[in-house]
Parts: structure tokens; sequence; C-alpha cells
């Protein structure tokens, strides 16, 4: 047994996190500043942050992620870190000459105090940010909130680049929230299709996906650039996806540059892509093409085919709030039994959605915010269930109890597929159901005697 | 830097001062001026090892390999102990990262005691940080203690902890005492101490040796008791030096650290031979266990078959027994066949083949031989954390410079312990050993090792390590996870060494042959034909329109 130690009685505990189902916001932060084109994302702390962001990053995407640190020593923590910050900057700009750099900050150097706006300032100053060039800053205390905050947070600093020219640029900000490369690419083809203008951002489609032909490019192709960023401002409205990841920067952009906003569930499954592609074609003035329309058909099609194998299935979830809360819509729309739901990210708010997503269901689900992975695990020997949803990390909890488990979420270090796939509309929903009949199949074609053993299925 | 691509012009049309020159062209001056001083060209001096500036800061912007004291600590040290609940006390991140990311393998053992697939944290909030943290700590010491009663809990601070100043030490004590079962013992190894990992290191292994070494006098079964220093189980690298070991009769007391126990570390002192695997990451552990214990200490290697065989030999010859000796030889006749065949398999295709290496501490020289066994040559190589000993050879220590960085990391002073000190050895035995050649405590270094042209560059960077693979095209690199997916798309195979990407053990004599197969696997892999689409690489339109 992995998990040997878990055991299923259930005790209080209010000081110790045991296997959790989150990280801090920095890495939210690096992650959203690589979907800008041409941008060194920038810790600012000691370099072990940095290196654990980076590596982490790398093991999911299986690709270069660049990122520079302000390298605080003992030094630096005593006296405060604006000497590295504007070192760093001076250095960046000479060596890897990005178009912009973004920096976050880290517990270290919140704890201190150093104020990244007043630091750009003073580069500003003394000429260390280039013409042309820009920094932006995100304050991503690891003690507060999640991996999640931050990613929020840096998005937010993202739309502070919004300029209003007073000339409406008939375009829809997308902000798609914590979704993977191949998400922002769907949606992205999505959009195209429907025939509405968008500005995405972050976007790390091109970025974290990117193909191998001999070339190194630091900043690859991808990425919202500068200029989107900017126009952002002028845009007849934003759509924002998933309250946690994107809603704070559609606001900014409402109160501050007059752009209208809505803030939508992320696009998984089919009633949150419905409400999506919905809410697009009306801010749009436009028509759903037929080809959308045949690819929600297509997903519904598949639901009805496999009604039989899905019907009354238990769950249990782990990931973040955003996506939690439409992958359980999702299950519900698919009369699956979603049964213990934990995120790591604090926030009774998430609770009471998932709650009022479930309230139609026989029972009462097991749902806890800032919760952790010893919990669900916990909950699944208490009352068990038929698959699992989550990141890697469950794979040790599904080995254990012997359940099938779909890897879905942040961090998938040990299989491939995420970066290229999307789990996204109705396409995305397709591929969802293909992999949670594969696992749920594969046990029952494992599990069957032989006697009903089945050739179709 | 936007774009690289290999150059054209040959590796050999570069001349190492170049080479040299190119890294630092694109630096600002104070960065150049630092970096030359870490960028040395191996040349012959007179009878001396060229000195090379290391152990010293990381560039604030430069992008790094580099990780922080608290990953030495937690990470690679403490990470692989598998009864000890490791609680690290701060906000999420550290924790999380540390979580099962090292490829550290690890038997539960007998008493079914595996703790390392935890991630045990305070999970500190904004309140703790204002108000302070040492309640929360002391609850979930509390907590876990009640939940596992493990032998053992060990605390580790982040960054906030030492900047708000909780007092972890004494949190520690009270709950040890408290308990009276669990030994309980915290480690100041915040991310900003020092200048690497090392640093770490450092403060793991003094407190491993204050705390638990030495705990437990019961003398364990076997003739020749050693230590295995600085192995740390990646790939299951421990556990074939283990298979090896007991083949030869060899009894291992405690490994520092992979899958190790509590027991073994409070046992240590019990042992009548030190082996250190990596130097940089604990010689001085060896140091204080002769002071304190009187337990003579060698280097050893087992990273490569002939280094391997000539490590079993050298503890064999420490303990000078005939049987020994003998079985070490049997062993090495019986493993060393299927080595050779393995070698000779792949020695077409890996000859003349060229290597950089820039790992750890001690990696990127042990790897080397490894390397040189399949006929490639390390062109360049250096260290990520190491000091200058590592590269230059023990002899520098007493000339290493104290330095606002260094000097906060605590050097234990020992004694002789007043009943556990026991000299292994007679004054005549040692002198013995001596005349015959036989050396303690040597470690030469890197740099004698390495031909005369190389490179050898502490604390490389991305920026340098992309500019050295588009000059030297190197047939393989070696570095971490951070470097590995750069570096292919150049075209460059990558193998991660520190904690390896998959695959192992690489040491030892089945880990010779596993490493042979995977370089020549990824020195020979198809996959680098690829990269041009035939429309790529053959653009111009030849034909005409039409089948023809």
């Amino acid at each position: 047994m992995l998990l040997r130690h878990t055991p299923k009685e259930i005790t209080e505990r209010s000081a110790l996190m045991i296997n959790p189902a989150k990280t801090c916001q920095p890495i939210g932060a690096m992650y959203a500043a690589l979907g800008i084109h041409g941008c060194l994302p920038h810790s600012h702390g000691s370099q072990g942050c940095c290196a654990y962001h980076r590596s982490t990053l790398t093991r999911h995407y299986k690709e270069p992620v660049s990122a520079a640190t302000s390298s605080f020593t003992e030094g630096a923590s005593v006296f405060g870190g604006q000497a590295n910050m504007l070192q760093a900057i001076d250095n960046i700009f000479s060596v890897y000459e990005p178009e912009i750099i973004a920096v976050h900050t880290t517990c270290l150097s919140e704890t201190i105090g150093d104020d990244l706006k007043q630091i750009r300032k003073k580069a500003l100053a003394e000429g260390k940010i280039p013409e042309g060039k820009y920094m932006i800053s995100a304050s991503t205390p690891s003690y507060v909130g999640s991996h999640v905050t931050g990613f929020s947070t840096m998005v937010k600093s993202m739309a502070g680049l919004a300029e209003t020219t007073g000339k409406k640029n008939g375009k829809v900000n997308i902000i798609p929230g914590w979704v993977e490369p191949a998400d922002m690419e769907e949606i992205k083809r999505v959009t195209k299709m429907i025939g509405v203008k968008t500005i995405l951002f972050p976007d790390t489609s091109g970025v974290l996906n990117g193909p191998l032909s001999g070339e190194y490019k630091m900043f690859p192709d991808g990425g919202t650039t500068v200029a989107e960023l900017k126009s952002a401002g002028d845009s007849v409205g934003t759509l924002a996806l998933g309250e946690w990841c994107s809603a704070d920067a559609a606001r900014e952009l409402d109160s501050k540059n007059k752009v209208p906003c809505k803030v939508l569930d992320m696009p998984f499954g089919l009633k949150a892509t419905d409400r999506f592609i919905d809410a697009l074609r009306t801010i749009g003035g436009v028509t759903v093409p037929d080809e959308l329309s045949m690819e929600r058909g297509q997903l519904v099609d598949m639901i009805s085919d496999m009604h039989q194998y899905f019907y009354h299935k238990k769950v249990a979830l782990v990931g973040d709030p955003d996506q939690l809360i439409a992958m359980t819509e999702f299950l519900v729309t698919l009369d699956m039994w979603p049964t213990h739901i934990v995120t790591g990210t604090p926030g009774k708010a998430f609770e009471r959605r998932i709650r009022e997503i479930t309230k139609d269901l026989p029972y009462t689900v097991n749902v806890k915010a800032a919760g952790d992975m010893f919990l669900l695990h916990q909950w699944i020997k208490n009352d068990s269930v038929d698959l699992i949803i989550g990141n890697t990390y469950c794979k040790y909890i599904a080995r254990d109890e012997d359940l099938p488990f779909v890897r879905w979420g942040f961090p998938i270090l040990d299989r491939q597929g995420h970066q290229y796939f999307p789990t996204v509309g109705y396409k995305g929903a397709i591929r969802l159901l293909e992999k949670i009949l594969g696992v749920l199949m594969d046990r029952k074609d494992r599990d069957e005697p032989e006697q009903s053993f089945e050739l179709v299925m | 830097m936007a774009t690289m691509t290999i150059k054209k012009k040959k590796s050999a049309q570069w001349e190492p001062a170049e080479v040299k020159a190119e890294l630092l062209a694109k630096y600002p001056p104070k960065v150049a001026r630092k970096r030359a001083k870490q960028i040395l060209i191996n040349e012959a001096l007179e009878n001396e090892t060229p000195e090379i500036s290391a152990n010293v800061r990381t560039i604030p912007g430069i992008i790094t390999m580099r990780g922080c004291t608290y990953a030495g600590c937690k990470g690679v040290i403490m990470g692989p102990t598998r009864d000890i609940v490791n609680l690290v006390h701060g906000p999420i991140g550290c924790s999380f990262y540390a979580w099962l990311t090292r490829r550290n393998q690890t038997d539960a053992g007998a008493d079914g005691e595996n703790f390392m697939s935890y991630a045990f944290s305070t999970d500190m909030q904004d309140s703790d940080i204002i108000f302070g943290g040492e309640k929360k700590l002391e609850k979930a010491i509390q907590e876990a203690y009640d939940l596992f009663h493990p032998r053992s809990i060990a605390v580790f601070a982040t960054c906030p902890v030492g900047l708000i100043g909780d007092d972890i030490h004494t949190v520690a004590k009270r709950m040890k005492e408290k308990f009276g079962d669990c030994n309980v013992y915290a480690f100041s190894c915040e991310g900003y101490k020092g200048v690497s990992q090392s640093a770490g290191h450092h403060i793991a292994n003094n407190q491993v040796f204050r705390h638990i070494v030495g705990e437990n006098d019961e003398v364990k079964p076997g003739k020749y008791k050693i230590n295995l220093l600085g192995e740390y189980n990646i790939g299951g690298d421990g556990f074939e030096i283990d298979r090896i070991f007991k083949k030869c009769g060899i009894t291992n007391i405690a490994t520092f650290s992979g899958n190790s126990t509590y027991d073994q570390f409070a046992s240590a002192h019990t042992a009548d031979l030190n082996a250190v695997m990596c130097h940089r990451s604990i010689n001085y552990v060896a140091d204080m266990l002769e002071t304190k214990y009187g337990i003579p200490w060698i280097k050893v290697n087992f990273i490569s078959a002939k280094a391997t065989a000539k490590s079993l030999r050298k503890i064999a010859e420490y303990f000078g027994d005939q049987e020994i000796i003998d079985r070490v030889e049997a062993v090495i006749a019986e493993e060393m066949p299927a080595v050779e065949a393995a070698k000779k398999d792949v020695l077409p295709r890996t000859e003349g083949k060229t290597a950089m290496l820039f790992v750890g501490g001690s990696r990127a020289h042990h790897y080397q031989e490894l390397f040189a066994e399949m006929g490639m040559k390390t062109i360049s190589a250096g260290y990520e954390f190491a000091h200058r000993d590592d590269y230059e050879g023990r002899e520098v220590i007493p000339n290493l410079t104290v330095d606002a960085d260094s000097r906060n990391i605590e050097e234990i002073e020992v004694e002789a312990d007043a009943t556990r000190y026991k000299p292994r050895k007679s004054p005549e035995e040692l002198k013995a050993l001596a005349e015959s050649g036989y050396k303690f405590k040597e470690y030469e270094g890197l740099i004698p090792d390495m031909d005369k042209g190389t490179l050898v560059i502490d604390d490389l960077n991305q920026y340098e390590a992309e500019k050295l693979v588009e000059l030297m095209k190197p047939d393989i690199f070696c570095a971490g996870i951070k470097e590995k997916f750069s570096i292919q798309k150049l075209g460059v195979p990558m193998k991660q060494l520190h904690s390896y990407d998959s695959g192992g053990p690489y040491a030892g004599f089945k880990g010779a042959v596993n490493f042979y197969k995977e370089i020549d696997r990824l020195v020979n892999s198809k996959v680098w034909s690829y990269m041009k689409a035939p429309w790529q690489e053959n653009p111009q339109l030849s034909a005409t329109y039409g089948w023809e």
C-alpha cells in the first residue's frame, strides 16, 4: 500500500495539512505570464521558488519553461530585495531581450514588504526598462489563497495594460482561466467558427505545446501580444470564464476601461459550453453556425449512446474551484453521482456552488474547500466510488483502493495529451467522455467473469 | 537570444578561448567579470590545479539551474528517509513541490513504515505570518503524532518562518519531551540561506548528526560494517549498491540517506568505515564521524563498472581480510562479463561521441567515468552547487574564504565521544595502509580528471547552456529537468542526471549496463532525424504542376 498510514477513521485536523489539493500563488502567476507573447516571468524571491515552479510546469508540459529570479540571499532578506530586482531587470533586458517581464512576489518578498510598483517606478526612472518594453507585477503571497489566486492576480495585472482610446475595436475579450494550451486553442477555434473577433488572454497555446524542429525559441510564437492586451480596453465586452480564475481581471477592465463583462463558468461539459456559446453569439450579434450545432449534437448523441455506463456511477473529484464546478455540473448532466469533492483553494462560495448544482441528487455530497487529498482518501475509504477524477497525485489513492482514475487538472506528471487535446467545448466534452468511458470499460473488462465477458459494449 | 539553432561551424573549429568569449559576449560588464571567474579552460599548469570560483551567489535575473537551501535540506537529504514524518512549516508550496518529485525509490521493509508518499505541511496563512506560526506548528506536530505515532518528526523552516522569527527548535524540543517516544527536531533551512542547495545539505546533515546519530548503541550483526554516505537511491541506485554489498559480505549499517530509516542514522556510529559517494553533500559528516567516533572515511564511486570494482576493492583492502578480498574479487569476476558484453554491444555506436555534464556536486565528475567506458569524451562539465574542493581537490579546503553567505551556515565543532570513540585501526595499521598507497579522506576533484582544453563551468545558466550546445554541438547533454527540453529543442538529446528523468539504476554493475543502453538509445535515436519535414529540407519547387 502506497498510502498505508491513512486511517479510515476521520479525525479533526486544524493545523496539519496532508497531501495538499493546492499549491502556492506564484506558480499560477508564472503560468499566466507564460501566456503573454515575448514575456519572461520573474519570481521575486529566493531562487528555489522559481526552480520549483519551472520544474513543476516543465514536468506537466514536457516543454522548456523560462523564468528568472531575484535570487534572494540572507542579506537581501534583511535589507529588502530592491537592489536584486533592479539588477535583475537590467540583466534580463540585456541578455534575454523579452518584450515584457511579468514579476510576481513570493512569501519571502511579501513578508519583508517589498513594493514592486515602487521598484518599477525606480527602474523606469533609472532607465532600466528599455523604451517600448514593459514590466507588470502581481502581488502573490503564498500564504493567501492558492495557485488559482496567483493566476487570477497575474491575469488582472495583464488587464492593467489595457488602454482606452475611445474607439471600439469590435472585439470580445475572452479570459479563459487556468486551462491547458489545447483548451485555449479550442476556444479560439470555436470563436472563429462563430465569427466573433476576440482577444484571448492569457494564451499559452503555441507556448507550452511547441514543436521539435531543431530550433529553440526562448519566446515561442504563441501568446497574447502586448498590443492585444493594450487593445483590450477598447473591446466591446469581456467574457470571463471562471469566477476564481478570471473574474477579477474582467471586473478590472469593467471599472477601469468601461468594458462590460459577464462572468461564466468554464466551458467544460454540455451546459457550461451551451452558456458560453450562447453568450458569445449574443454579444457578437451572430448566428451560431451549423458546424457547431453539429458538434453539440454529437456530444448529446454520445451521452445517449453510452448513458448506461454513466448512470449513477459515483465519482470522487479533486481540483480547482472553477474546473470542479463545471465538471460537477457535467457529471450531474450525465446522471453520474459526484460524491466527494475537494479543492485545496479556500472559499465557502465553492461549497455553496457545488451544493446548488447537486441539490436534486438523492444524497448529500461531501464537499470541502481548503481541504486536502488525505481527507478525500478517507472519504473514499468510508464510502467508495466508481471513479476518481483529479491530478496525477490521485494515482496513489487509485492504486491503493483499486479504482478507475481519469487524470484531469494540474499537475499531470505521468501522462500525455493535455497539451494537445482540449477538454473544453463540445469536442472537449466528447474527449472527457471518451476518457471516462475508457477507464470504466477497461475496469469492466478486467473484472467481468468469463461467462459475461462481452465483445460489444 | 530569441531564437537559437545549431550553427554550421564544426565544434573542432572553436577554440576553448573563443567559446568562453562567446559565452561572455552578451553580458553586462559586471556579470561578465563575475562569470569569467566561473568559466575555466582546463589547462595544465605547473603541477597545480587551476582555480575556479564556486559556491558564490547566483546573479539576480540570470536564469540559474540552482534551487534553494530548503530544496537541499528537505528535498535531497531528508526526502528519502522513509519512517520520519517530514513536516514543512510554511505556506503550502514548498511542501507541495517536494512531494514525490525526486525519484528516490523506497522499500517500506518489514516494519512497514513509509511516509514518503505523503506531504505534510502547516499550510501557513496570513494570520500565522502576522501573529506567528509557533502555535500552529505545535498543533500540527501533535496532530501528526496522534495520527501516525511515528518514530520521529522532522520540522523544516521555509522562508517566512525565519523572517517572522518562529522558534521552531524550541517547539520541537518541547514536543519531543512531551511525547517521550518520538524524536522531534527542526531544520532552519529557509530558502534564502546560502547560495544554493548545498547549504541545505549542510543544515540537514548537521541536525541528523546532532539529533539522531549515536542514539542506538545496539551492535548490529555483520563482519564488515560500513556506512554509505551521500547516496540518495535515485532510480534505485542505492538498491543496486546494496545488492552488491550483500553479495560481497559487506554490511551497510546506514545509507545517508537513500531509503534510510531513523534507526540507520541512529546506529551509524557502530560502523567501521564510512564510504563517501557524493563528496559535496556530506564530506563534513564523514569528518565528524571520524572525530567523534573514530570511523575513518574513504571516497568511493559506484558510477561506472570500473569505479564500482575499484571502490569495492578499496573497501576490502581497508578491512584487509583475505575473506573479503577474495569475495570482492569473485563478485567482480561474476558481474563483469555482463557489463563487458553490454559495452561491446554499444561501443560501435557510442565511441567517439561527446558529452556535457552539468549536475550536482559530484555527479558531473562521477558520470564521466561511465561515459569514458562507452568511449565518450566529456568536453565540458561543471557543478550546479559544488564548492572549490569538489573541483580542485580537498587540498584547497584550508584556503576557502568564508563570506557573507557561508558564514551563517553552521559548522558543528565535535570532539571525541567520551564513551563511544574507538579508533578502528591502530596507528601501525594506518601507517601500513598509507605506505601501500591507501588513501583516506582524499578527493582530488573534477578538474584533474578532465582533458586539457575542456571547459569547466560552475553554476552554468540557461543562456550559457544553449550557447555551449550551439557552439560545441555535444552528442548528449546532461543536467536537470528545467534544462531538458530547451536543449532537446535544439536536436540534442538530454539526460537528466540529478533525479533521472526515467530509468535507472545507473550505479553499480547492473546500473552501468542500464546506462550504456540508455545513452545508446538517446544518442542514436531516429527522432533527431525527423525535425525537418520533406518540404522544409527542400523548399524549392523543382517540378512543374502535375504528377510526373
